[in-house]
């Protein structure tokens, strides 16, 4: 397989320039791909699928029969992100969760920015992520957001904008891992000569970032995963995650409190646990705080918790802050706490909450992405342009019952990787979830999560939604 | 470690182990078939027999026990949960559930062995080349079991993983002597005729064991095949051996010594090798073969129920005890 039938077209291509010249981070691998013999590359690509089965790193649709279970698609083509461009985002990421983390602090405390009136009380109140049961809490060390995975998309101006943030469970970080190991394998001659950076230290700083939760006085302190169980669609990376780190992998029924102690259920009686990386919604950790039906969780940890004894990543109640109407305001976030500008922009955003912004949506509404400000997975969701007359007027009515909960920007041409389409390439558009650890310092992983939409022409990237994975190469040009 | 980890990695392994004495059984039978050709008609029933779901054989397939519907039941049947391939499936979710606590190694073969039968699933090969498949399965589980023993560390998983494999080993050779005894009770001229040497010659390879018995026996006399399969302390089928191991296994999780007693498991276990100890074939003879398995089978049973409930369950009031203990 050539690239010389490949067009880069009207999008700005991860790899090549518009004129089809090869960016300079690019050139080692497509020099390697075009050395190839004829159908080397598919080859490549069937063993790397074959290998991500044997491995078994499946993820499960939900309420599927046996059969259904399958694998992430995989491309074997990385997006290459060069060392100049890289400083920025890890910048302006570690701007953006700073900002986000003392946001939060703030709006379970004093509201210094409601009062203030930077962002309106409303908006915060009537968002469905907000926890009272954490006013007045702050988390070990003030930190609430330990774990996060921002989505950033590059427009047609090559320019890196943020999408979303994630602040609840974010998940994909395993794929991530195990991707690279298998470009490792596909791609040996390029590795060995290129200076792309490693991300097998995630894990490693994960545990770190847990760790730092731990009282300085704890001796031979616990740690675990909590996991919803198996037929959870991230439980491979639950498990992955525990193991890579050498750590308890534990589900609600494993727990239980005692005098605002939380024990693990051993074959030896009680155990003592003190840190949960927790990866259920804030709504199914405490049937006794949260949702009382609730068989997920742990009836009595939030008073644990309370009383300091059991610590908690992330902390309840970090999902206001990636609310899709709060994000509109993050720019402003920024500002009021840290009196800086946003490194990294925000792509322009209405809240149709705002009477003015809800006007301008409804007349343009063709133009617009709309989205529920409380889903993700993409679901909830229309892209005007694609969107017929039906769906346009069945929006304008969910807008018009449910202003909050409803937000527009406008369809932003996702940059695009060339990716194996049966026996040639073709240009996907692409996302990017980088993933940020809040310990004693806020660290990115250098790469990420690339997800890429398989259909041709479709800007949906969600693994539900027919989505796939590429690995993420950050290049470094300092040793 | 958790309970609920414990409980998995034990049927994990006794879910393996089925699986390949499933094979084992049908193997046996292959061989048999062929050697028999003048007196094949009843020679699958019995298989469907010992499993004692004759009545869920029936429902899928009616009366007809012909060789394909006996093996498509009993290896690739996904809605009869002993199958092969149910087997498998279970042991690999098991394995998925503790897929950090076992080595990768493990997983990627548990994983491997269900994407095979899967596929043999849909091309028949199980039908088309029997003895192939069958000699496969067993393969896989051994090569599971010999990553067991040469990746997982020998801590406290490793000894339930052990536990959950032994008890299963001994249970199905005890049901392996019991095939045959249901095969041959409506025939009680075929005692000592040839027949019946190529019969008991047949269960002793469905346990690997006819060249270890050979070597120690030479001729084959079915009381002494009995013995051998039932008593034999080294032999690692016979349900002796493999009990006593389980035995030291379970000492091992409670760090008691064999001989003392710190739990209702450790007390059934006890008491079962120590009736193995004392007793020997004449008494099996005396009692009826039948009936000796079948109490066998049922105080086997009680020693996994009793692991349960010592290990898996925690009862809710021990619990405060338990935690007021601790601080």
């Amino acid at each position: 397989m050539k690239f010389s039938n490949y067009s880069p077209a009207e999008y700005y291509d991860e790899l090549f320039h518009k004129d089809g010249t090869v960016r300079d981070g690019a050139r080692k691998l497509i020099d390697t791909i075009e050395s190839l013999p004829e159908d080397a590359l598919l080859i490549k690509q069937q063993s790397a699928e074959t290998s991500l089965l044997q491995l078994g790193n499946t993820f499960n649709v939900y309420g599927s029969e046996e059969g259904t279970e399958k694998i992430l698609p995989f491309d074997i083509i990385p997006r290459i992100i060069e060392d100049r461009e890289w400083q920025q985002i890890e910048k302006g990421l570690q701007q953006r969760i700073h900002a986000l983390n003392l946001f939060l602090e703030d709006i379970y405390h004093d509201k210094k920015i409601i009062k203030d009136k930077v962002i309106p009380e409303d908006l915060i109140m009537s968002c469905a992520a907000y926890r009272k049961q954490m006013e007045g809490f702050t988390p070990p060390k003030g930190i609430w957001c330990h774990v996060t995975g921002t989505d950033l998309i590059r427009d047609t101006d090559g320019k890196f904008y943020v999408l979303e943030d994630n602040l609840r469970c974010p998940s994909g970080v395993s794929y991530v891992l195990e991707n690279r190991q298998v470009l490792k394998r596909t791609f040996p001659e390029v590795f060995a000569s290129s200076r792309i950076r490693a991300v097998d230290e995630y894990p490693h700083k994960l545990l770190a970032t847990l760790e730092n939760l731990l009282p300085a006085t704890a001796s031979n302190p616990k740690i675990g995963v909590l996991t919803p169980g198996r037929y959870n669609s991230a439980y491979f990376e639950h498990s992955f995650l525990a193991q890579q780190m050498g750590i308890e992998l534990v589900e609600g029924q494993d727990l239980v409190v005692s005098n605002d102690r939380l024990y693990m259920r051993t074959t030896k009686g009680l155990s003592p646990i003190d840190v949960l990386y927790r990866r259920i919604d804030d709504d199914f950790i405490d049937p006794k705080v949260f949702r009382s039906d609730s068989m997920l969780g742990v009836p009595g940890i939030m008073s644990a918790y309370f009383k300091g004894r059991v610590a908690m990543a992330n902390a309840p109640g970090t999902g206001v802050a990636d609310d899709k109407a709060v994000y509109a305001y993050v720019p402003k976030i920024i500002s009021y706490y840290l009196g800086e500008d946003p490194i990294l922009p925000n792509v322009p955003t209405y809240v149709c909450w705002d009477d003015k912004d809800r006007a301008h949506v409804l007349d343009n509404l063709d133009k617009f992405v709309v989205k529920a400000a409380n889903e993700s997975g993409g679901y909830g969701m229309m892209i005007g342009p694609h969107a017929d007359k039906a769906e346009r007027e069945e929006f304008a009515r969910r807008i018009k019952a449910n202003p909050r909960t409803y937000i527009a920007q406008p369809t932003i041409s996702l940059s695009q990787v060339p990716t194996v389409i049966g026996d040639h390439f073709e240009g996907r558009h692409v996302d990017l979830r980088p993933y940020v650890l809040y310990g004693e310092d806020i660290y990115v992983l250098p790469g990420g999560l690339t997800r890429v939409a398989l259909r041709k022409g479709s800007l949906v990237v969600n693994s539900s939604q027919g989505g796939g994975t590429k690995d993420s190469w950050v290049l470094n040009d300092t040793f | 470690m958790l309970s609920r980890v414990a409980d998995s990695i034990y049927w994990m392994t006794r879910y393996i182990e089925r699986a390949e004495n499933i094979a084992r059984f049908i193997n046996v039978n292959l061989n048999l078939s062929l050697d028999m050709a003048s007196d094949v008609s009843g020679a699958w029933q019995p298989l469907v027999m010992t499993t004692g779901d004759y009545d869920v054989f029936e429902k899928g397939y009616g009366a007809n026990y012909s060789k394909e519907n006996v093996i498509q039941f009993l290896a690739l049947d996904h809605k009869y949960g002993n199958s092969i391939i149910s087997c498998v499936a279970a042991a690999r979710e098991n394995a998925r559930s503790v897929r950090e606590i076992i080595s990768s190694g493990m997983w990627e073969q548990i994983n491997r062995s269900y994407l095979m039968l899967k596929d043999a699933a849909k091309n028949d090969l199980a039908i088309k080349a029997p003895h192939r498949f069958f000699k496969g399965i067993t393969a896989l589980s051994h090569m599971f079991t010999g990553l067991l023993h040469a990746t997982m560390s020998q801590g406290e998983a490793f000894h339930f993983a052990l536990l959950g494999q032994l008890l299963e080993r001994a249970d199905k050779t005890s049901r392996i002597l019991d095939v045959k005894y249901f095969m041959l009770l409506p025939k009680p001229e075929n005692v000592n005729s040839p027949y019946d040497v190529i019969q008991w010659g047949a269960v002793l390879k469905s346990t690997s064991g006819f060249e270890t018995y050979r070597k120690q026996f030479h001729r084959i006399v079915p009381k002494q095949v009995c013995n051998f399969l039932i008593f034999d302390p080294n032999f690692p089928r016979s349900v002796r051996c493999c009990l006593i191991s389980a035995q030291c296994a379970l000492h091992k999780i409670t760090g008691t010594q064999r001989g003392t007693v710190s739990n209702p498991a450790e007390k059934s276990i006890g008491r079962l090798c120590a009736d193995l100890d004392y007793s020997d074939i004449d008494d099996v003879m005396s009692a009826g073969m039948h009936e000796y398995l079948d109490d066998l089978q049922t105080k086997i049973n009680q020693v996994g129920i009793d692991i349960r409930e010592t290990f898996f369950k925690i009862p809710d009031n021990q619990m405060e005890q338990t935690s007021v203990q601790v601080q």
